[in-house]
C-alpha cells in the first residue's frame, strides 16, 4: 500500500494573530508544529502500513523551514518525506495550494492519500476535497473510523452531525480526518534517529510539472480583503452578596431571561 | 546543571520527558487512586523504543547502556514512581537473561522484551528470604528433561502482569547460596499462578503480587547459566540495576523539589511570597543541593558501571544509598514547604512522599547497601596493609 499523507505546518497557538496592514497571519515568534489533525492522519497512514505492509510517505508544501515538521512525521513512522518547496508556491491560496498537492501526487503515486479534516490555522478544510477533484479520484471526508481496508476496496464511517455514514470506494482515495479516528503515537528513539539522517526530497515547480498560472498568487483566486478575530461578544455579570443573596439573584436573572 | 550528554543521549532523555509529561502527569493521581497498572504507558513506553535501551541491537534494542537507561528513569520518575517501577522494574527481570543468558535464551527472550511485547519480572523474595536472600525456599528439582518448582514467591514487581519471570529457586538445599540456581518461568506455565495483589502506601500503579508454584514444570532449557549460579546471578543483576532506583530517587526528588520550588513562589503569607522567606529558601537550597550531588553520583556511577569494570557492588549501593535517602529527605521537605497543601491529594507531593519510601527499602534495604559498603571497604582496607 503506497500511502501519502499531507501534513502543514501551523503555528502553534489557538490565538489569531493577524497584522493589520497586510491581513496576513504574523508567524514570527511562534513556534511551529504540525497541524494537530495531520498527527491523526499520519497514525491512520502508519496504522494502515502494519497492517499491510507499503510505506508512509509525507508531503507538504511550504517554506524550507517545513522540513521541520517532516522530520517529525518520520521521528513518529513515516518512511519517506517530500517538500514542495518553491517561490512560484508563495501566496498560494487553496485552489493553488491543492493543484500543486494533486500535481506531486500524481508524480509519487498513492494508494491512499490522508489529509487533516482542517488546518487550525487557515481552518478552510478545503484543501483535501479540493486536491482530490484535481487527482480526480473519490474523496470521503471527516472520517472517523476505518473499517474495513484491502486490495483496492475501502469502507469507512463518515462523521455526520447526527451519526455517521458508512462510505464504500475503490482506491485510489482520499481521506480527510478527524479527530476521533485514533490517538496519535508518540515518536520513538529509533524514528528520531532515523529522522535526523532522513534524506527530505524537495521538489519544485519544474519536478511536480505546475502549470505557472495556477499556482502562486497569480493561480490564487481568493482574494483577502479582510481578516479579523471577531469578538466575543458576552455579556457579563458579577453577583454579590451571601451565598444565599447570590442563589436567589441568580435564580431570578434565569427566570429573567427564561431559563428556568 | 550540564552534564554533557551526547546528542543520542540529550534525545532519550527529552522524549521520556515528553512522554512523562504528556501520558504520565495526567493519570498518575487516578492511577494512585486506583491502584491501576499503566498498560497505556506501557505501550508507549513499548512503541517508542523505550523497553529495549539497554538490551544490544543484535536483539533489537538501542545497545545503549545503564546511564541511558537511567536517563529515560530519572524522567519517568519525576512524574511518577509507580510507573517508573513497572519500567524499571522490566530491566531488572531482564539482567539476568542479558548477562547470563545462552545465546538461545537471548535469541528466543530478548527480542520480545525489546519491543516491549511481553513484559519482565524478577523473582527472588520470599516470606522468609528478604534482606536474607540466601534463606529462598522454593525448589527446582531436576526430573528428566524438565526442573519442578515448588515454592511462593513474594511481593514481585510486575507479577501478574509480566509474561516472562526469572526466578531464584534452590536446586540443592544442602549447599546454602550455593544451591541456588535462577530460571526463566513463562506466565501460563502449568503449575505457575499468581496469589494476591499487595495494598500499598505507594507506588500504587505498579503491581506487586506472590507468584505461586506447584509442580510446575518448565524445560531444562530454562535454567540460566549454571546450576548453583542464582546467587551470582542475582547478585550481579542488582548491582547492574541499583542505579536505576537511584535514578528513580533523583526524579522524584527533582519532581516534588519543582513543586514545592513552584507553589512558595505564588503562595503569600505575611503580603509576600513564602519563597522570600529565608527558612524557606534555605530548605529549597538544601534539597537543591541534595539532588544535584545524588544525580552525579548516580550518573558517574552509572558511567562506571557501564564501562565492564567488574565489581561495582559497592559503588552502585552508594548511588542506591545515596539517592534514595535524599529522595525520601527532599519529598518530606517538599510537603513541609508547601504546608497543608502538601499533604492534600489535590498536589503531588503527598504521593511522592508516599512513592519516594519503597525505595529505601526494595532491591536490599539501604542498611543492606551500607553492608554492602562497609564490606568493599573491609576488603579494600585489607588490601592495601599488605
Ligand atoms: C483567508 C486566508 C488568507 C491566506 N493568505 C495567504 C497568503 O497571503 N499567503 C500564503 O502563503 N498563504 C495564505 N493562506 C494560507 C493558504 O491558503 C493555506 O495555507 C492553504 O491553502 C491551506 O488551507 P487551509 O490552511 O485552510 O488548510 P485546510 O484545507 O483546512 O487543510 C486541510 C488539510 O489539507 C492538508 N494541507 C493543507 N495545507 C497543506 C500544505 N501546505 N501542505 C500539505 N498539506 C496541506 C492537510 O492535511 C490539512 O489538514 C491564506 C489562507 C486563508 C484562509
Ligand atoms: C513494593 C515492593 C516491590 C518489591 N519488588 C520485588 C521484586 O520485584 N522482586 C523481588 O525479588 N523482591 C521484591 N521486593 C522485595 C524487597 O526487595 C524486600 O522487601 C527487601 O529486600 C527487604 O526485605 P524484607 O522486606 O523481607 O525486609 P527484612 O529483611 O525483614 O528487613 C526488616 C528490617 O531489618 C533490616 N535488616 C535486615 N537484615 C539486616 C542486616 N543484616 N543488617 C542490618 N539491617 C538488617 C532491614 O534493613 C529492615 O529495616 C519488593 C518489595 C516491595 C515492598
Amino acid at each position: 500500500m503506497n500511502i501519502i499523507v499531507c501534513i502543514k505546518q501551523v503555528p502553534d497557538t489557538a490565538e489569531i494573530r493577524i497584522n493589520p496592514e497586510t491581513n496576513t497571519l504574523m508567524r514570527e515568534g511562534v513556534p511551529s508544529i504540525i497541524n494537530p489533525f495531520d498527527l491523526h492522519a499520519l497514525e491512520a497512514g502508519i496504522k494502515i502500513k502494519e497492517q499491510l505492509g507499503g510505506k508512509v510517505l509525507v508531503l507538504t508544501m511550504g517554506p524550507p523551514q517545513a522540513e521541520t515538521a517532516l522530520r517529525e512525521a518520520i521521528s513518529i513512522g513515516a518512511d519517506e518525506a517530500v517538500l514542495l518547496s518553491d517561490r512560484a508556491f508563495a501566496g498560494s491560496d487553496t485552489w493553488a495550494t491543492s493543484y500543486i498537492l494533486a500535481q506531486a501526487v500524481r508524480k509519487l503515486g498513492a494508494d491512499i492519500i490522508f489529509c487533516g479534516k482542517q488546518a487550525i490555522d487557515g481552518d478552510t478544510a478545503q484543501v483535501g476535497p479540493e486536491t482530490a477533484e484535481f487527482l480526480g479520484i473519490p474523496h470521503i471526508s471527516y472520517v472517523i473510523k476505518i473499517e474495513e481496508i484491502k486490495d483496492n476496496y475501502i469502507r469507512v464511517q463518515r462523521l455526520m452531525d447526527e451519526g455517521y455514514d458508512i462510505v464504500e470506494s475503490g482506491l485510489p482515495v482520499l481521506l480527510t480526518v478527524v479527530k476521533e479516528l485514533n490517538q496519535p503515537r508518540m515518536p520513538s528513539l529509533k524514528g528520531k534517529m532515523a529522522a535526523k539522517k532522513a534524506e527530505i526530497k524537495k521538489m519544485g515547480q519544474a519536478e511536480i510539472e505546475a502549470d505557472e498560472n495556477n499556482i502562486g498568487l497569480k493561480g490564487s483566486p481568493t482574494q483577502v480583503k479582510n481578516i479579523f478575530a471577531p469578538q466575543v461578544k458576552t455579556e457579563r455579570k458579577m453577583l454579590a452578596g451571601a451565598p444565599e443573596e447570590q442563589v436567589d439573584a441568580l435564580i431570578a436573572e434565569l427566570r429573567g431571561i427564561k431559563c428556568l | 546543571m550540564d552534564y554533557f550528554l551526547t546528542e543520542e543521549q540529550q534525545m532519550i532523555r527529552d522524549l521520556a520527558k515528553e512522554i512523562a509529561d504528556e501520558k504520565v502527569m495526567p493519570v498518575r493521581a487516578e492511577l494512585d487512586e486506583k491502584e491501576e497498572f499503566p498498560w497505556d504507558i506501557m505501550k508507549t513506553l513499548a512503541q517508542s523504543d523505550f523497553m529495549g535501551i539497554y538490551i544490544p541491537e543484535e536483539y533489537g534494542g538501542m545497545g545503549k547502556g545503564g546511564f541511558e537507561f537511567s536517563l529515560a528513569v530519572e524522567e519517568l520518575s519525576r512524574a511518577c514512581l509507580g510507573v517508573s517501577t513497572s519500567y524499571a522494574a522490566n530491566a531488572l527481570g531482564t539482567y539476568p537473561i542479558l548477562l547470563y543468558g545462552s545465546e538461545a535464551q537471548k535469541k528466543k527472550y530478548l527480542p520480545e522484551i525489546a519491543s516491549g511485547q511481553r513484559l519482565v519480572a524478577f523473582g527472588l523474595t520470599e516470606a522468609n528470604a528478604g534482606s536474607d536472600a540466601a534463606g529462598v525456599q522454593t525448589t527446582a528439582k531436576l526430573e528428566g528433561n524438565e526442573y519442578v518448582l515448588n515454592g511462593t514467591k513474594q511481593w514481585i514487581t510486575n507479577g501478574g502482569e509480566a509474561e516472562i519471570y526469572t526466578i531464584i529457586a534452590m536446586t540443592d538445599k544442602n549447599k546454602g547460596a550455593r544451591g541456588a540456581s535462577a530460571f526463566i518461568v513463562e506466565k501460563g506455565t502449568p503449575g505457575f499462578t499468581f496469589g494476591k495483589k499487595e495494598n500499598k502506601l505507594g507506588i500504587r500503579a505498579s503491581s506487586t503480587r506472590e507468584l505461586v508454584f506447584e509442580n510446575c514444570r518448565i524445560p531444562k532449557e530454562n535454567l540460566i547459566s549454571k546450576e548453583g549460579m542464582g546467587f551470582i546471578v542475582a547478585m550481579k543483576t542488582l548491582d547492574k540495576s541499583r542505579t536505576g532506583v537511584g535514578a528513580q530517587g533523583v526524579g522524584v526528588a527533582q519532581g516534588a523539589f519543582d513543586a514545592a520550588a513552584n507553589y512558595a513562589r505564588e503562595r503569600h503569607q505575611f503580603g509576600q511570597p513564602v519563597i522570600s522567606f529565608q527558612a524557606v529558601q534555605h530548605m529549597l537550597a538544601d534539597m537543591a543541593t541534595q539532588i544535584e550531588a545524588a544525580r552525579a553520583l548516580v550518573y558517574s556511577v552509572a558511567k562506571y558501571v557501564d564501562s565492564g569494570m567488574k565489581d561495582v557492588s559497592k559503588e552502585s549501593a552508594m548511588a542506591k544509598l545515596f539517592a534514595t535517602d535524599v529522595a525520601m529527605k527532599v519529598t518530606i521537605d517538599a510537603v513541609q514547604v508547601m504546608g497543608g497543601a502538601g499533604y492534600m491529594r489535590e498536589y503531588p507531593v503527598e504521593k511522592m512522599m508516599r512513592d519516594a519510601k519503597i525505595l529505601q527499602i526494595y532491591e536490599g534495604t539501604n542498611q543492606i547497601q551500607r553492608n554492602v559498603i562497609g564490606q568493599a571497604l573491609i576488603k579494600e582496607t585489607a588490601r592495601k596493609k599488605d
